[in-house]
């Protein structure tokens, strides 16, 4: 799950971790009066959508006066904010960011994050703030400092030290650094983040370390033991599908092709978006019912799948194993019929009570296509679909 | 012969008495796999598919002489079982369970790392030795004894090309699902490693997916030691980049993880690279066409 970076910053500062003073603000009125409450020379109005890229494309503004705060504040209100992340269609930026400006010395990375082959997180700082990390690591790797933690003891002092020195800090910084940088581990520990990442940390004139940006994603597994942050939750920054199929407990992305899938298990969606596309297709959407999918869920899945209007044909692609093909088919037959479904459907079906399954659809009157294989199913679905946009 | 469970394999279940652990224990024991008992705390001394029920995997140890667990414990529990399993120094804990918090088994990996038990999973199907035993959900029936090794981070997948290679009348030595999920115990590398050293093992089929770069692990390893046929696929060719497709660990975050790349490591490394998922068990009959 992603949060907004006021979001983020307030839950830092929790942990101890220093952010600029800043308010949000929904409203030109709410930021102006932030500005005036913030009596900063230089205030920064900040566009609040869940993308990076956003100085670049246009979301952050300074401001010499409250006035022109209030200025940029409604003109950045609602606008369609296009960053390489949001991709061409944008975000409308609904919240903003008020904070006080700040004099920047130095800008330097901080991120924390699970290094997977190592099964330890990873601490990482580069002296290359500012800048996509992404191409620090690809154009000059040795630019960016590592340090494994071990998460019985959490990061011990000397490691914050390593990356202090490291970073060029000196030692008028150290006393902020280490305990900056062992704030920062915690709050990842404790929320249960999947990433926590500052870019830039910025350090300023008076050789204050401060997080000038922040991001936090969390691990959705781990979002039931933490109900605060659950809250956090802007169903603005999702695609309505993926709101409503989520209410449902369905995994499902929606993606830019004419193919509705409907799969179970997560590999097997993935492999049958592949082949779709080798098919000469493109799938509309990932969506796994997963191994144990009943009729309801079933009927919900449909229900996802063709409220997309982009979808011309759909394919049902399951491998029974838990799930029998027959209780499948009864619910795929239930949920037609009850939805009165339009599009055409091809059925692929193998695994447990197969034949019995494929009868079921056969025999429904419904017209489904019932296919032999993966193959010869996705084949079917595209020439229906048409190819690719 | 196989690799990690045969006919030998004394499995006790964790989460025993509940609605999965009941179901597939019983699918378990009609398939043949010897299930000794269960442990669900508080229901020790109890009978449960007219077999022991015990408080403590400790317990269940010492009277069934179990050398396999598998669990089914809810995620919230799910680590709590696994260093149970560990402590009772059982040599193999298969855990299926799906949603368990990365940080709660990135600490319990760091504790029973190089230790006496072998971890599957989580977030996998289990493993299945076709003929001798299967521990985990996948259906017994697709599945046909013969020789060759099957690994991959997918449960439904698996069946599919399981499915496909005993349709064409190739059995399988063992079927290993090592799951979805970030951080996981058993790893592609460990498979191929245990398939290379089996001699009832002629040929391996590796199916990855998008995120991390396990495969590229097992693809440098297979370059340099496995003189074995090896057919791989990768899913999520398609997956947009930054989404997590389902499974915990199927993401590709700051360019890493591709399945370009991993198609890339695998053809350096001699591995026949299928683009179809259609295509798994036909490459693999090629590939042991004399």
């Amino acid at each position: 799950m992603k949060i907004h970076e006021y979001q983020a910053k307030a839950i830092l500062a929790r942990y101890g971790v220093p952010t600029p003073r800043g308010e949000v603000a929904f409203t030109k009125e709410e930021a102006r009066a932030a500005a005036e409450r913030l009596r900063s020379p230089v205030v920064v109005v900040k566009a609040q959508i869940h993308a990076g890229g956003r100085g670049k494309g246009g979301g952050v503004k300074l401001a010499r006066s409250v006035d022109e705060a209030a200025d940029l504040a409604g003109r950045l209100l609602g606008m369609k904010l296009v960053t390489h992340q949001t991709g061409p269609e944008g975000r409308i930026v609904k919240r903003l960011l008020i904070e006080e400006g700040l004099d920047i010395k130095r800008e330097l990375y901080l991120g924390v994050l699970l290094d997977r082959a190592a099964a330890l997180p990873v601490f990482m700082a580069s002296a290359a703030g500012g800048m996509e990390i992404e191409e620090v690591a690809k154009d000059r790797p040795e630019a960016i400092l590592r340090e494994h933690v071990h998460p019985g003891v959490g990061l011990q002092a000397y490691q914050a030290r390593k990356l202090a020195f490291g970073l060029g800090l000196g030692a008028e910084s150290l006393a902020a650094a280490v305990p900056f940088f062992q704030s920062l581990y915690r709050a990842y520990v404790e929320s249960d983040a999947s990433l926590v990442e500052i870019n830039p940390c910025i350090v300023t004139g008076d050789g204050r370390l401060v997080a000038l940006d922040a991001k936090m994603t969390f691990d959705d597994n781990a979002l039931y033991r933490h109900k605060d942050i659950v809250e956090l939750r802007d169903l603005n920054e999702e695609d309505p599908l993926e709101i409503a199929a989520s209410k449902y407990g369905l995994n499902y992305i929606k993606l830019d092709g004419t193919v509705g899938c409907m799969v179970n298990g997560a590999g097997l969606a993935m492999a049958t978006m592949d082949i779709i596309k080798l098919s000469g297709g493109a799938p509309a959407n990932f969506l796994d019912v997963g191994g144990g999918a009943n009729a309801d869920q079933i009927k919900n899945a449909f229900k996802i799948l063709t409220s997309d209007s982009s979808v011309r044909a759909v394919f049902i692609n399951i491998f029974g194993g838990i799930l029998r093909c027959d209780v499948l088919a009864t619910g795929v037959v239930e949920a037609a019929r009850e939805l009165s479904l339009k599009l055409p459907v091809v059925v692929r079906m193998e695994g447990t009570n197969v034949e019995e399954g494929k009868r079921i659809i056969q025999e429904s009157g419904l017209g489904f296509t019932v296919a032999e294989g993966m193959k010869d199913g996705a084949q079917k679905v595209v020439a229906i679909a048409g190819g690719a946009r | 012969m196989s690799i990690l469970v045969d006919q030998n394999s004394r499995v006790l279940v964790q989460g025993f008495t509940g609605r999965e652990g009941t179901f597939h224990a019983t699918q378990m024991i009609e398939y043949g796999t010897n299930v000794v008992g269960g442990v669900t705390p508080g229901k020790g001394g109890t009978k449960h598919l007219e077999r022991p029920v015990f408080n403590t995997v400790a317990d269940a140890v010492k009277a069934t002489g179990a050398n396999v667990s598998l669990i089914f414990v809810p995620p919230p529990f799910a680590a709590d079982a696994i260093l149970e399993a560990a402590d009772a120094a059982l040599p193999l804990a298969v855990c299926i369970t799906e949603g368990i918090p990365a940080m709660d088994m990135t600490r319990v990996w760091n504790v029973i790392r190089g230790g006496r038990t072998r971890l599957i999973g989580p977030n996998c199907p289990g493993i299945i030795s076709p003929g001798k035993c299967k521990i985990g959900i996948m259906p017994g029936r697709i599945h046909k004894q013969g020789n060759v090794g099957l690994v991959s981070r997918s449960g439904t997948l698996t069946y599919e090309a399981v499915g496909q290679l005993t349709a064409l009348g190739l059995g399988q030595s063992t079927a290993i699902g090592i799951g979805g999920d970030p951080i996981i115990g058993t790893t592609f590398l460990d498979a191929i490693q245990l398939f290379n050293a089996d001699p009832e093992t002629h040929a391996i089929v590796l199916i990855g997916e998008i995120g991390g770069n396990a495969e590229e692990i097992a693809a440098a390893y297979i370059k340099e030691h496995v003189k074995k046929p090896v057919v791989g696929f990768i899913a999520g060719q398609t997956a947009p980049p930054g989404r997590r497709m389902g499974h915990a660990g199927a993401i590709i975050s700051g360019g890493q993880g591709t399945a370009k790349d991993k198609y890339a490591a695998m053809a350096a490394a001699g591995i026949s690279t299928v683009q179809s998922p259609a295509q798994i068990g036909a490459t693999l009959a090629l590939r042991l066409k004399p």
